[in-house]
């Protein structure tokens, strides 16, 4: 049975036993609902909660250790000496995985795989025309732990199926068991369903320890093999896949930096000035037409920017500035990344400040006013004044976006590392180098690939500080009104 | 006690000149001031004009380069499919037809467009047989090819066959491909180009609308004009399943137990406090997170569908919640009171009464959270969705385990080509992707002007 049916027959399972339940509850009070101590439906709904509850969280877990026991059974058939010498296991069992999926590609298709397996030759001619790419030819280890990898995963969907089913029966008849008059069926209901909605938001304190697990873990494994020192205080970056590499993090937080600084440069003024006239100047009805527009900048895809960082505003830069000015000749530049991300983060400027400056009291405004003071100087002398922690907060949570960036620098500001001034060059940022760094079949054990980890933790950390840091100014500022 | 200083710097000396005012024409300083303001004002709107044309501006330049995207090159012509080449055994059988691959098919164009010249009697001066071959795509063979394989009857018929134009012939077209150019370039020469007007006057070759560039999956590096997002569509599509399917639940489940159900403790505090930033980490991040737990840890499949449905359900989590929170708030207290008071259960309140009010906040939260969900890329990027795949996906359960690609990955994909026939192909792919994102913003604006309550 395919994970979609087993799905679909427990969910269907469900639904009988929330019949049967409610039906079973209604004849053991003899049809008069008042001798029940909860309404029919709860006895219906404690039911399915028993048939779907139990299973769903057998198979989650299943489906998570499924591939861990996979892996180690076949594992054990491979041949430590077999292993090439640039190779390495996981490399070798990405391969064994592909195998196996192209020996049941090839299962599907009729032809006789037992034959097949004897003849290596007849093997990858056949794999290739099914289109099944391998890194290396399949040896006969290879091919004994595909078969383990296939038998065991047959095995586990089978023992899945078997499991669920009979938990899923079990669970119909422990709860239709239960059913009595006196049973309390929606206090048990309820008890149920606040366990589910306490689950629910501990999802989210899992994903931030994940992030942070997942970043932390790897970052001691690639500090263990790499000199933080290097790292932290190195100004070049100079991956080299065949070792020996220099991975220093300077270049690419100097190009990360000078990136967002020209970002907020183009976004401040614009964004605070066009906050200021929206919610001091305008009339309800501009207002109402241009903050939307405004807001639909923020709505772009970062993709988007990025395509037009690269064809619209990078060689407009180069053709008519960076060129006839000597500056460079390429379009993937500093400049180009920070003006389109610029753009891109106007409006978390302009809109965080005008909820701000709208937050500042009608009454300063009146006494500044009735003092005779013009707008602009009551805008100047009282309102950002009073303003500005939440519009500096407002702009940290644009620098914050403008370094987590990533798809308008990856297009738009090169690939070089590069620890220079010149605005019209091209640089790289952290996100840049997490990206390619880990783009590709990667291998967990290389420091090439491991210094990701350290770049992402680095960024995440940089950016929480900087969101906390935000939070608890403009916090402390709306208290300050209220 | 201490001397007051004398005051008489504030008060005019009664002996100064008194200047004359007039309440018809401002003084200087007065003047200054005015045009100071004007000018503060202007700046105001210079700013809200710069963003603005910033936005068209973007707009602009992606439609102006992925519009000829939707429309594509054809050239129709009648091939006579010769069963003595295509079927060398004479009996019809699919599997040895197999053997006669795209070349021989391709031939079989490149006769067909010289006998079809001909007929018109348009002269194709010193050009072979493969020439005319280079004039249409390299898929429409392997097109023909699945045609004749699919439906053998074919064989010995004659059929009106709709070519792709090769890119170079459609670049001349959209203006992207010049004689000069043209003059410098292995893959096509002037003098086809100049055939291909011949072509087009005599009504062989014509631009129309390329339905197929949003069902047919990838091509390879080489034939940009066969390129379709067909794959990618789809990829979106299931990993926008998964989310919903997935995120709103948990979402809202989260969301009523912490605006209905949890004590205010430090331990809920913590949870609020964790949510929020969850909302502003990069998503890249995400895409680290989704690398190492799911891929390494979890073992489940690369450029799967179901990875990174799994990865952008925890990214829109947060951006779920935080409105949801906001819509369940927003329900006055008096509507809990009643229920309560007339004996309903915490949870009855609840799901009968507070979350129905607060549904039009819930779907418009989500839609949008969805919309962002969309575009993201970065995370993709890492759990492998960039890969090339050409296979559609299989059907749901199953097929989200099958590798596929995603929109904003393809497009990033094709930023990437060496051809540039590929950025006009870049560019189309957004508009798809802003037209999905602006039906479903106007979804959530819709509900939210038409249901949404206030108190």
């Amino acid at each position: 049975m395919s994970l979609g049916l087993l799905f679909l027959t427990v969910l269907a399972l469900a639904a009988i036993g929330y019949a049967v339940g409610r039906r079973r509850a209604m004849a053991s009070a003899g049809g008069d609902m008042r001798k029940l101590h909860s309404l029919p439906t709860f006895y219906g709904w404690i039911t399915a909660l028993g048939v779907l509850v139990p299973v769903l969280a057998v198979s989650l877990v299943w489906l998570f250790a499924e591939g861990f026991f996979i892996h180690n059974s076949a594992i054990t058939h491979i041949d430590m000496a077999e292993v090439a010498e640039d190779s390495s296991v996981n490399l070798m069992m990405a391969d064994v995985t592909r195998l196996a999926g192209g020996l049941s590609v090839l299962e599907a298709a009729g032809t006789d795989i037992e034959a097949m397996k004897l003849d290596i030759e007849a093997l990858k001619t056949a794999l290739g025309e099914a289109g099944v790419a391998m890194g290396n030819d399949p040896t006969p280890g290879m091919i004994n732990a595909a078969e383990a990898v296939r038998s065991t995963g047959k095995l586990s969907r089978i023992g899945l199926n078997v499991v669920s089913l009979v938990l899923a029966l079990a669970g119909m008849a422990w709860g239709l068991r239960r059913i009595t008059p006196e049973f309390r069926a929606r206090n048990a209901t309820e008890k149920v369903s606040l366990g589910l909605l306490i689950f629910a938001s501990l999802i989210a304190v899992a994903t931030t320890v994940g992030i942070v697990f997942s970043l932390l873990a790897n970052t001691v494994h690639f500090f263990s093999i790499y000199p933080g020192s290097t790292f932290f205080l190195s100004p070049t970056w100079d991956p080299k896949f065949g070792g020996g590499s220099t991975l220093g993090i300077l270049p690419l937080v100097w190009g990360t930096l000078y990136v967002s600084v020209i970002s907020l440069i183009v976004a401040v003024p614009i964004g605070l000035f066009s906050a200021i006239y929206l919610a001091e100047y305008a009339s309800r009805r501009v207002r109402g037409i241009v903050k939307p527009l405004i807001e639909v900048l923020a709505g772009i895809p970062t993709i988007v920017y990025g395509l037009f960082a690269l064809i619209t505003v990078g060689p407009l830069l180069r053709d008519w500035i960076a060129l006839p000015m000597g500056f460079g000749n390429s379009s993937s530049t500093v400049m180009t990344a920070g003006l389109v991300m610029g753009i891109m983060i106007i409006p978390f400027v302009s809109s965080l400040s005008d909820d701000i400056i709208n937050a500042v009291p009608q009454s300063l405004r009146d006494g500044s006013l009735g003092l005779g003071a013009t707008p602009s100087e009551t805008i100047r002398q009282v309102v950002i004044p009073a303003a500005l922690p939440g519009i500096v907060g407002a702009v940290l949570l644009a620098a914050s976006r403008a370094i987590g960036e990533t798809m308008i620098v990856v297009l738009g500001a090169g690939a070089a590392a590069k620890l220079s001034l010149n605005p019209f060059e091209a640089m790289t940022t952290v996100t840049v180098k997490i990206v390619s760094q880990l783009t590709g079949d990667t291998e967990f054990s290389s420091p090439e690939t491991l210094v990701a980890f350290a770049l992402g933790l680095t960024l995440f950390t940089f950016t929480l500080c900087l969101n906390v840091l935000a939070l608890v100014i403009v916090r402390k500022y709306r208290e300050q009104y209220e | 006690m201490t001397t007051v200083p004398p005051t008489q710097d504030a008060v005019p000396a009664a002996d100064a000149p008194r200047v004359a005012h007039s309440l018809f024409a401002p003084d200087k300083r007065t003047a200054s001031r005015n045009a100071q303001e004007s000018r503060f004002r202007a700046y105001g709107l210079v700013a809200i004009v710069i963003a603005l044309l910033m936005l068209v501006w973007l707009l602009f330049s992606i439609f102006s380069a992925g519009l000829p995207a939707f429309r594509q090159t054809f050239i129709e012509i009648p091939v006579q499919l010769d069963a003595a080449v295509l079927d060398k055994a004479g009996n019809g059988d699919p599997v040895e037809m197999a053997s006669v691959t795209t070349i021989g098919y391709g031939k079989l164009i490149g006769r067909a467009l010289a006998a079809e010249l001909e007929a018109k009697g348009i002269d194709i001066g010193e050009m072979t047989p493969k020439d005319l071959v280079g004039m249409v795509s390299e898929n429409a063979a392997a097109d023909l090819r699945d045609m004749v394989l699919a439906d053998p009857k074919l064989l010995g018929t004659t059929v009106q066959f709709k070519a792709l134009a090769h890119g170079r012939i459609d670049g001349y077209f959209k203006g992207r491909v010049t004689l000069e150019t043209a003059a410098r370039d292995n893959m096509t020469s002037p003098e086809k180009l100049l055939l291909a007007d011949k072509m087009v006057a005599a009504g062989l070759m014509e631009m129309r609308f390329n339905a197929g560039f949003l069902t047919m999956p990838d091509a390879s590096d080489k034939r940009p004009e066969a390129a379709g997002l067909g794959v990618a569509i789809i990829g979106s599509l299931y990993m926008m399943v998964v989310v919903l399917c997935l995120a709103l639940p948990i979402g809202v489940a989260a969301s009523v137990y912490l605006e209905e159900f949890a004590p205010k403790n430090r331990w809920t505090d913590l949870i609020e406090v964790n949510i929020a930033n969850l909302a502003a980490v990069p998503s890249i991040v995400y895409g680290i997170l989704g690398l190492s737990f799911f891929i390494n840890f979890a073992e489940l499949p690369r450029s799967a569908p179901i990875v990174g449905g799994l990865v952008l359900t925890l990214m829109t989590l947060p951006r779920i919640i935080i409105p949801t929170r906001a819509a369940l708030k927003a329900v006055p207290p008096s509507i809990r009171d009643a229920a309560l008071g007339v004996g309903a259960s915490k949870l009855q309140t609840v799901t009968h009464h507070v979350l129905p009010l607060a549904m039009p906040g819930v779907l418009t939260g989500t839609i949008i959270g969805l919309a962002q969900a969309l575009g993201e890329t970065a995370p993709l990027l890492l759990i492998g969705m960039v890969a090339f795949v050409r296979d559609f996906p299989g059907a749901p359960m199953s097929g989200l385990f099958d590798p596929a690609s995603a929109l904003p990955v393809q497009i990033y994909n094709w930023t990437q080509r060496g051809d540039p026939g590929f950025v006009e192909r870049a560019s189309g792919a957004i508009i798809v992707l802003l037209v999905f994102l602006i039906v479903m913003n106007t979804a959530a604006i819709i509900l939210r002007r038409r249901y949404e309550r206030r108190w």
